[in-house]
């Protein structure tokens, strides 16, 4: 790696505390299935208050987090998950 | 015919048996209508999230339907009329899932961990 010439397209770029992006965690081959009546699963996408949890902290594709959105709601109806925890 | 599953919740206060022949009488209807049904589950009396109709309790149940459009019409128009469901949800699948459903399969998984705990207190 130290013999790489570096131009100005190929800058290395310094991460200061190594931080990586995460990646989608419905997205693979190992990936589970969104499921309304998997509780615990959808629980790891709510907040302490039972709100959504935004794609954008979660790193899940926005395909997923739609499907995943409409698995909560379901479950909610289901009086499976609180629409507030209070 | 089109696949569904259908998840009701009953009456606290009626038991688990009636549970049950609630399920077969909706087996019978949709038979008549010309469908078939899956598997069905019982997932028993649960706590709700919240109050549904003043109940904090309520017994679950699922069961996977392969049955005409105009039979779970049907289904749907009685399970609002009758008063032990407080509420169910039919939702359309590609496909039967025949492994248990999550809620199933965790409980199955906690006994199993809870017993071996049990074993390793024994010896």
């Amino acid at each position: 790696m130290s013999t790489t010439k570096f131009t100005i397209s190929n800058l290395p770029t310094r991460r200061p505390f190594g931080r990586r992006r995460k990646v989608c965690p419905f997205s693979g081959d190992q990936a589970p299935k969104i499921d309304y009546k998997d509780v615990k699963m959808l629980q790891r996408y709510l907040s302490e208050k039972g709100k959504i949890v935004p794609a954008r902290i979660t790193a899940v594709t926005a395909k997923k987090q739609r499907e995943l959105t409409r698995a909560i709601k379901r479950a909610r109806f289901m009086a499976l998950l609180p629409y507030a925890v209070v | 015919m089109a696949l569904y599953e259908h998840v009701l919740i009953a009456r606290p206060d009626i038991s688990p048996q009636q549970v049950d022949a609630l399920m077969e009488d909706i087996t019978r209807q949709i038979e008549e209508k010309g469908g078939t049904i899956g598997k069905t589950e019982y997932w028993g009396l649960r706590n709700l999230a919240y109050r549904v109709k003043k109940n904090r309790k309520g017994h679950y149940a699922l069961m996977y339907i392969d049955a005409p459009a105009a039979a779970v019409h049907e289904l749907e128009r009685k399970q609002s009329i009758n008063e032990d469901v407080l509420r169910y949800i039919t939702i359309r699948l590609e496909e039967f899932d025949d492994q248990p459903s999550p809620i199933l399969a965790r409980r199955e998984r906690d006994e199993k961990k809870a017993k071996s705990r049990a074993d390793e207190v024994r010896y």
